[in-house]
């Protein structure tokens, strides 16, 4: 898989590390909640799509940027790479 | 403004090369066809990474070309006389230069508009020239070396495995490579049979 970073270029899927899902981050509960059920939720309940999924990767071997992909889960095709933080 | 940390300058006569004891001369590899390339290390140099902060990176890139000589600006990478820059994030650029007061010369640049970190001790570069580097070095990165891909001067970060790699194109066929100074013996025993194939030579 090559992952088009907007820095970079297109880059080998070797370069990245996935940091999990993008849509899911503001599910995160508050970290020194010890609820097991919502950090169970949070940490096993997915949605799973066959299909375009958002999720976030850095570059960890290239530029250290984290990105937000999405990707299809069954093609691989990646439809929307960006930069978050980045000055448009 | 706090002083800027400046390390001692590497002492050319007192260092000893990370690649001590396994840097041999001669020719090695596949030689039917002579030494097609040729594996260098550059040693005693002054190597810094400079950090714009977000908005002055034309700033920062016109202090690496004051302090330096290496005309960056913020899209493109450069090479001087005896001094090179790249940018290999959005905002940060290696700098390396012959020059021993490279790092405090940037870091006066500098100044206020980002940080310079010398990492002098921390790297080795070693450079791979002749006309079937690009063969020996597409064995260890997932980078296309092409010409027109890979256009002269420019700069960029990728890793063999997990050895962290900087890597620009410095002439035609030759490409420098800097990487931690404590894998550089490892990686340079990869780069050697990387280029076996090819039959090198080291000078």
């Amino acid at each position: 898989m090559i992952i088009p970073c907007p820095f970079c270029g297109p880059r080998d899927l070797s370069e990245f590390a996935y940091c999990g899902d993008a849509d899911n981050l503001a599910a995160r509960p508050d970290p020194a909640a010890s609820d097991q059920s919502s950090w169970n939720a949070f940490v096993y309940d997915r949605t799973n799509p066959a299909g375009d999924h958002a999720e976030i990767w850095q570059h960890a071997g290239g530029c250290r940027r984290h990105l937000r992909i999405v990707r299809n889960t069954v093609t691989h095709a990646i439809s929307d790479v960006t930069m978050p933080g980045a000055k448009a | 403004m706090a002083e800027p940390f400046v390390s001692t300058p590497v002492i050319t006569d007192a260092a000893e090369s990370p690649l001590a004891g396994h840097y041999e001369q001669g020719e090695f590899g596949n030689l039917d066809r002579g030494a097609r390339v040729t594996l260098t290390e550059r040693f005693a140099l002054a190597i810094c990474d400079v950090c714009a902060w977000p908005g002055s990176e034309t700033k920062a890139a016109n202090a690496i070309k004051r302090a330096s000589g290496a005309s960056v600006t913020k899209t493109k990478d450069a090479i001087a006389e005896d001094a090179q820059a790249f940018q290999h994030a959005p905002g940060r650029w290696s700098v390396v230069a012959q020059n021993p007061a490279l790092p405090e010369a940037l870091a006066k640049a500098v100044g206020e508009n980002g940080t310079v970190v010398d990492l002098s001790h921390g790297r080795t570069v070693l450079r791979i020239d002749g006309r079937q580097s690009r063969r020996a070095l597409s064995k260890l990165f997932p980078i296309d070396f092409r010409s027109d891909a890979f256009p002269l001067e420019k700069g960029l970060a990728t890793r063999h495995h997990e050895i962290f790699a900087q890597i620009q194109r410095v002439g035609e066929d030759a490409f420098d490579i800097i990487v931690f100074r404590s894998y550089a013996r490892a990686f340079w025993h990869a780069l050697r049979k990387a280029s076996e194939e090819v039959g090198y030579a080291v000078a």
